[in-house]
This record gives structure tokens, C-alpha cells and sequence, in this order.
């Protein structure tokens, strides 16, 4: 596969994961927005400002819509999901010929929702249905992608992108729940803790996932384990991770080259790290250093990923 | 409703519908519906208003959500459109046909023989068939070709000939685009949006199949690969997302199962032709190349081009890669030797053209150009290098200004331009609203030559969807439709 094409593939993917997180961010909490809460409104938008990596160009500002549509719509932020899908489908464009037509129609009908002229000042109005829309559109993108483009080696950049997102993403977001979570029961109204986890879990479309193991006694030490060192949950650490590595070594192992050593020890060590740790032990260390690192890791790995399949110099290639 | 009576021309749907001397493709000079035009006219005018416009709909839906859209330049960059579709096909007899590739055959291997000839011992110079001056001063004569040896000598693999149709019903050539022509894959989403509107119709009536273009330009590609590589490896180079052919690129490449690659996927190294893959670097073969001579390589054309591949052109050189088409097959569809095709096709071959040129004055030529300076509001001025209806000059359509600026231009540069008769040319009918009206149509069909010619029946039909407009090209208000030669 051309180094370009993978190129694409992993950023159309990455940045529809990423786009899906931010929406998911957006819906969960103006949700939880209805309800009062202990934790003031101030707050929970900073909170997830700071979870989704504090985007270029957004501050919360006291108005939600405007927010809203900054974060959606907006245009010139770069992480909007706007910007996000657009840029998804300028690379699924320049890869047309390696995705199927049943991929390209859904991203193109997301990028037609989303490039749609609205008025900020109508937010009020269209958010609510308008985000839904495009986190069903963009599901169904996943799926028509698992069902119709063959699992090779396009396929599995699309796996590694999704994941390395998803891994970062949910770190981050554990990581900023973190501390105002840790021993909350003892500061918090009863309500308001829980509205806290169940907004956690829904971050992460834990809730129900969670409910059938644990019953909807929700236990911040439980949702951690959950969260993630589960090893079966799709949006968990651990299984990110895991799809992660099963990406890598499908692409190393088909690229017929001597293997990547660099790369797969360290996707071992972050995988390993996560297989065989349990939740006590995440907890009487520093739980926020640790998931810090697991963001650092994934950021190797990146860059690993590039200086192997990507970016290599002629004269390396030749002499492989 | 039946239209073998000469009646079917008061249905409310062909009210108006224009008949003068230019030759209607469906309506007989003595009014009646042509033979061939019947089944498919009867089938329309059964169909109501508020159906024809749903299948419309859907079809113009189709073409968006698929992204089969062009760009349009002059605007801002990247401005997708698509292009407009009409749903009413036009029909070309078998026999019509048959001459139509005969002429086009015989068209291409004389093009091919006299690219050879120029490039070599210019013989046809020599003898004074076509003037020395004209070719050396060709923008597109490539010096660096002289005295290489192209594989099977096949300069020109793939070509698109614009064929009109005059009052008397002959098929003549307008131009030949043998650069890198472009369109071929609107013949074929037109041909499968037809199917998918028309079901039925489709399979009663016999029509030619066209989809095995892709598999006969693959193999006509594997034919002319270098000496020695059996298994070639063969890609498409495309200029990027932002050429307005881009989604032609990605869907030939995806049904020929080959590489799409931008000119920073190849790397060449030793005089051989690499790209860039996840697996390293893989050997390339023949380059299908829809990039300009111009552009290709930095080293021997021009330097500021980001399109291309540093080194390319000494690969080829060297005969370690094909490119399809050769360099320098630009001088071969100069309009001004354009003029000189017929006396080509006879010095090679000894036979006399089976399709005719349109009468085209050189502005070289003294009397020519006294000519066409007198009478520039009847003529048709065109620069000699450019297409896509760049460029040009249509004199009836013409304010004085602009015929003022076109005579500075021509006395300034008498071998950039020619003229042309403004022609009449056929019109076919097209559903405009809910109505039935004739617009004037093209035909450029796609010919490939590798170790046999292969012409799949039909082409493009592009329309000029305005009503009185004589320009089909897609960057000025064009559209098409599907094309359907007959079995019988």
C-alpha cells in the first residue's frame, strides 16, 4: 500500500473517532446540564474543554450554544467536528479508490450535514437533533467500514487510527474525572456523585456495558476497573490497546520486512502494562501520572508508525 | 401515444420543440421519429411528467452522494459541481457506427505512424506533406523525444476524438485530444445510472455494452510495458484532489485494480521508477499518466512543477518505465496540424480519410488570414494548444471589443490560432423541466491502441444544456447523457 494512502486512511479515521468523542462530550453533558449538580455549570464545561485536549480557539464564555456550535460547526476551529469531518473526507478523497462506495457515500453524506450553512445564533435550535445525526452517521460509517472494506492492510490503518485516538481520548478524560472523583463520596451530595460517574460512564458509552456486570450501583473504583482495564469493552484502555497492537502486527507481519522492533516493544510494554495491572494498584500510585504516560505512549507509538511506514529515507528503503 | 405517426410531435412534451436545418438525431427531416428512435420515444412519452422528474432526481442524487463531481477552475479552489446528467440517451445505428470506428482506426494509427515519423527521419517533412515550421514551432513538439525508441511505437494509447454531426447526418472530426484526454468514466456512470433509471427500456433495446473499457485499457497498457517486465506494474499518476479529472483518476484506478499515485509517491533512483509504499519502496512499470508533459518531471520540463517526479523523464528515457501517452504527442493535436490530418492519413496509409475534418483557415497563410480577419463575426477562432473550450473565439456570439482583441492577437501571433466555419451540428432531444427539447450534443469517443485498436461502441455525449448554445465543454455549462449504439 502507498505510504500516502496510509497516511490518509489513518487520519480519516482519527479524526472521525475524534469528531465521535467530542459529540459525545457535548451530548453527555448538556444532558447532565438539567440537572443541578454540586458541580457548577462553569465547571463541567472547563472539565471538558480540558478532556478534549482544550481545543484551539474555544473558551467556555457562560453560553452553551455558543459553545455548542464552536465545537460543532465552527469552521475555523480546527478541532471542530466540522473541521474534523471535512478534513476526514478530503483524505477519503484522496484515497477514493481504497475505500468502498458504500464508506464514501456515508462520510459524504456526513460532510454535506455538517458543511450545511446555519446560524450560530439559531444553535439553540438544531444542536439537539443535529448531534445525534452526525454520531448516528458517523456509526454507521464504522460499521459499513467493518462490514464492507476488506480487512487488509488499508483496513487495519483504519483500526490503528481509530484506536490510538480512542486510547489518547479516553485517558485524557479519565484523567481530568480523576480528581474530582477520587474519594468524592465524602464531599459530595449522594445525587450529585452519582450524576458525576453516570456522566463518566456515559463519556465513555459505559453505562449499560457497566450496569450488566456491576448493576447500576455505580462505585468510582468499579468504573475505573472498568473503564479501563476491562478486557472486552469496546471504549475500555485496555481494549483500545489491544486492538491497537492486533492492527500493528497484522500491518507488520503483511509488509514482509524484517519486523519492527522499536514499535512492537513498546506497543508490548504500554499492552502488558495494562493486561496485567489491577485497579489497587492504578489507585495507591499516581493514577493521573499513570494515564499521562499511557497519552505519552500513544504519542510514540505515532511517531514510531510514521518513521517506519510513512516517512522513511530513500537509502534506508533501498538497503532493506 | 404512439410515435410511428407523425403525430406524436403534438404531445404536450415536444411542444416548441425546434426543428431547422441543423440534423435532429430523432426526428427525420420529413418529421417523423427516425426508425431507431421509436421504442425509446414511445417509452418516454409513456412516462409522466412528475415520474421523469423523480428519476431525475434520484439521478442527480446518485451523482452527489457518490462525489462524481468535476471542479471548476476559476473559482474558489476545490469548488465541486456536478456533472449535469440527462436522462434521454443518444442512439447511434450499428452502421453509423461501424464507419465511425473504421474512420477513428484508421485515424490513430496514422497519428501514431506520424509521431514516429517526426521524432525520427521526418520524412513527411521532407516530402513536404505537412511544413517543418509548423511542428518545430508546436508548443508541445518535445525535442528531448527525438531518436528515442517508444515501446511497439505506441505514442498515443489512449485518445478522445470530438466527432460532430453536420446538417447532411456525416460524422465529422472536430479535434482530437490525444494528450490526456478525459470523460471516459462519465460514459461509464451514465451507462450504469441508465440501467438503474431505465431498467427495462435498457434491456429491449439492444445497446452496445461499453463497461470493458477498463479491462481493455489495462490490457492495452500491460501491452506496451517495457522489455522484459512480464508481470508489469502499472499505475495511474494523477495531479491531486484538486485537478477537475480527480474522481476519473480514483475510479479508473479502483476498476483496474492498480495504484492511484501523486507525483511525491514515486521516487526515482538509478534511472528506475519507485513509489512509496507501507512495504517499501515497489518497482513501477507503466506510468497511465493524466499529467501534463509540462508538469511531469521538474528536471526537463518545467522546474516549478510540485506534480511530478524529479527524474522521471531519464527513466524513460533509459526504457526502464513506460508513460501512456508518450511525451510529446501534443504536437500531433495542434490545431493547426489539426488541418493536415487528412494529407497524413493519406501519405501513411495510401487511403482516403473516412471521416472528414472541419474546414479550418491557417492564419500561417497569407489569403487565410486576410480571409478570417474580414469575416471575424462568422468564424470560430481557436488558440491551437489549448482545449476544454479555452481560449476561443465564437464570432456570431462576439462583441466588437473582443473581435478586436482577437485580431491584435492573431497578427501578433498568426501560428497560435485558426479558424473555423461556425458550425451547425446536430442537436438530440433532452428533458429540460418536463418538456422535451433539442440541444446541440458532441460525441468523443475513446480509442486505445497497445497491440490492437480497441474502440468501445459509443462515447461521451456531451449536450449544451442552454438552450441556442453551441458549447458542450463541462467548464462552460455542459452536460451529458448516455450513448447508445444498437445492436442491429
Amino acid at each position: 500500500m502507498l505510504s500516502r494512502v496510509a497516511d490518509c486512511l489513518y487520519w480519516m479515521s482519527r479524526d472521525l473517532e475524534r469528531a465521535e468523542h467530542t459529540l459525545r462530550l457535548l451530548d453527555v453533558n448538556m444532558g447532565l446540564m438539567l440537572d443541578r449538580s454540586s458541580v457548577s455549570v462553569d465547571a463541567r464545561w472547563k472539565r471538558t474543554l480540558h478532556a478534549l485536549g482544550k481545543p484551539e480557539g474555544v473558551t467556555w464564555e457562560g453560553d452553551l450554544y455558543k459553545l455548542g456550535y464552536a465545537l460543532t460547526l465552527d469552521g475555523d476551529i480546527p478541532s471542530s467536528v466540522r473541521s474534523c469531518i471535512v478534513s476526514a473526507r478530503e483524505n477519503a478523497r484522496r484515497v477514493r479508490e481504497q475505500i468502498s462506495t458504500e464508506q464514501w457515500q456515508r462520510l459524504n453524506r456526513l460532510f454535506l450535514n455538517v458543511t450545511t450553512p446555519r446560524d450560530p445564533r439559531d444553535a439553540e435550535n438544531y444542536l439537539s437533533e443535529f448531534i445525534p445525526a452526525v454520531l448516528d452517521g458517523i456509526h454507521l460509517f464504522q460499521g459499513v467500514t467493518d462490514t464492507t472494506m476488506t480487512h487488509g492492510e488499508g483496513w487495519q490503518f483504519i483500526q490503528v487510527g481509530r484506536f490510538i485516538e480512542r486510547a489518547s481520548a479516553t485517558a485524557s478524560l479519565i484523567e481530568v474525572y480523576h480528581y474530582d472523583l477520587l474519594g468524592a463520596a465524602a464531599r459530595m451530595e449522594e445525587h450529585s456523585e452519582y450524576l458525576e460517574l453516570l456522566g463518566l460512564l456515559r463519556s465513555c458509552t459505559a453505562f449499560e456495558a457497566y450496569c450488566k456486570v456491576y448493576t447500576a450501583d455505580l462505585n468510582y473504583d468499579r468504573i475505573l476497573d472498568f473503564i479501563v482495564l476491562n478486557a472486552e469493552f469496546p471504549h475500555s484502555l485496555r481494549y483500545s490497546i489491544d486492538c491497537l497492537q492486533q492492527g500493528l502486527a497484522a500491518i507488520d507481519r503483511g509488509s514482509g520486512r524484517h519486523p519492527a522492533d522499536d514499535l512492537m516493544r513498546l506497543m508490548g510494554r504500554l499492552q502488558s502494562s495494562l493486561g496485567f495491572m489491577q485497579i489497587s494498584e492504578m489507585l495507591t500510585q499516581d493514577a493521573g501520572l499513570y494515564l499521562r504516560t499511557i497519552v505519552r505512549q500513544c504519542r510514540e507509538i505515532h511517531e514510531l508508525i510514521y518513521q517506519r511506514y510513512i516517512h522513511y529515507s530513500v537509502h534506508a528503503a533501498l538497503a532493506d | 401515444m404512439n410515435s410511428n405517426g407523425p403525430n406524436c410531435l403534438h404531445s404536450p412534451a415536444l411542444r416548441d420543440y425546434l426543428l431547422d436545418h441543423a440534423y435532429d438525431e430523432m426526428i427525420g427531416s420529413d418529421g417523423h421519429v427516425r426508425p431507431h428512435y421509436r421504442a425509446l420515444m414511445d417509452a418516454m412519452l409513456a412516462l409522466s411528467p412528475e415520474e421523469l422528474r423523480k428519476r431525475k432526481q434520484s439521478a442527480d442524487l446518485s451523482f452527489l452522494t457518490q462525489g462524481i463531481t468535476f471542479t471548476v477552475y476559476g473559482r474558489e479552489e476545490g469548488t465541486e459541481r456536478i456533472f449535469p446528467y440527462d436522462l434521454f440517451p443518444r442512439i447511434i445505428t450499428n452502421a453509423e457506427w461501424v464507419n465511425i470506428s473504421k474512420g477513428l482506426t484508421q485515424r490513430i494509427t496514422a497519428l501514431n505512424m506520424f509521431l514516429r515519423d517526426i521524432y525520427h527521419e521526418g520524412k513527411i517533412l521532407s516530402d513536404g506533406v505537412v511544413p517543418r515550421e509548423l511542428v518545430y514551432s508546436c508548443r508541445h513538439f518535445r525535442r528531448q523525444m527525438r531518436g528515442m525508441q517508444v515501446p511497439r511505437n505506441v505514442y498515443i494509447a489512449v485518445a478522445g476524438t470530438d466527432l460532430l454531426r453536420m446538417n447532411d447526418g456525416e460524422f465529422v472530426v472536430l479535434e482530437d485530444n490525444l494528450r490526456v484526454p478525459s470523460g471516459v468514466s462519465y460514459m461509464l456512470t451514465n451507462r450504469r445510472l441508465m440501467r438503474r433509471s431505465f431498467p427495462q427500456l435498457f434491456l429491449n433495446s439492444g445497446v452496445q455494452p461499453v463497461e470493458q473499457y477498463t479491462q481493455a485499457l489495462s490490457s492495452t497498457l500491460r501491452s506496451v510495458s517495457p522489455e522484459g517486465r512480464s508481470e508489469p506494474t502499472i499505475v495511474l499518476l494523477t495531479p491531486g484532489i484538486y485537478n477537475s479529472a480527480y474522481f476519473e483518476h480514483t475510479y479508473l484506478a479502483r476498476q483496474m485494480g492498480i495504484e492511484l499515485v501523486e507525483g511525491r509517491d514515486l521516487v526515482i533512483h538509478d534511472n528506475i521508477v519507485y513509489m512509496r509504499t507501507t512495504a517499501g519502496l515497489k518497482r513501477v512499470d507503466v506510468i497511465y499518466r493524466r499529467v501534463d508533459d509540462d508538469f511531469i518531471d521538474p528536471l526537463v520540463f518545467r522546474s516549478d512543477s510540485g506534480l511530478g517526479a524529479a527524474g522521471l523523464f531519464n527513466a524513460y528515457r533509459a526504457g526502464n518505465v513506460t508513460l501512456a501517452n508518450a511525451f510529446g504527442t501534443g504536437v500531433a493535436d495542434d490545431k493547426a496540424i489539426y488541418a493536415y490530418v487528412p494529407a497524413i492519413i493519406r501519405y501513411y496509409l495510401t487511403e482516403d480519410p473516412v471521416l472528414n475534418n472541419v474546414e479550418t483557415y491557417l492564419m500561417t497563410d497569407p489569403a487565410m488570414r486576410q480571409h478570417t480577419l474580414q469575416n471575424l463575426d462568422k468564424l470560430v477562432v481557436k488558440a491551437v494548444g489549448e482545449s476544454g473550450g479555452y481560449g476561443m473565439l465564437i464570432g456570431p456570439h462576439s462583441t466588437a471589443e473582443e473581435r478586436e482583441e482577437f485580431k491584435r492577437r492573431i497578427e501578433a501571433e498568426p501560428r497560435n490560432y485558426i479558424a473555423q466555419p461556425t458550425l451547425s451540428f446536430s442537436r438530440s432531444p433532452c428533458l429540460i423541466g418536463d418538456r422535451i427539447e433539442p440541444r446541440h450534443v458532441d460525441l468523443r469517443p475513446y480509442i486505445l491502441f497497445g497491440d490492437k485498436v480497441t474502440i468501445v461502441p459509443g462515447g461521451l455525449t456531451r449536450v449544451a444544456l442552454e438552450k441556442g448554445s453551441l458549447v458542450v465543454n463541462s467548464s462552460q455549462g455542459g452536460g451529458s447523457k448516455d450513448t447508445w449504439v444498437l445492436n442491429r
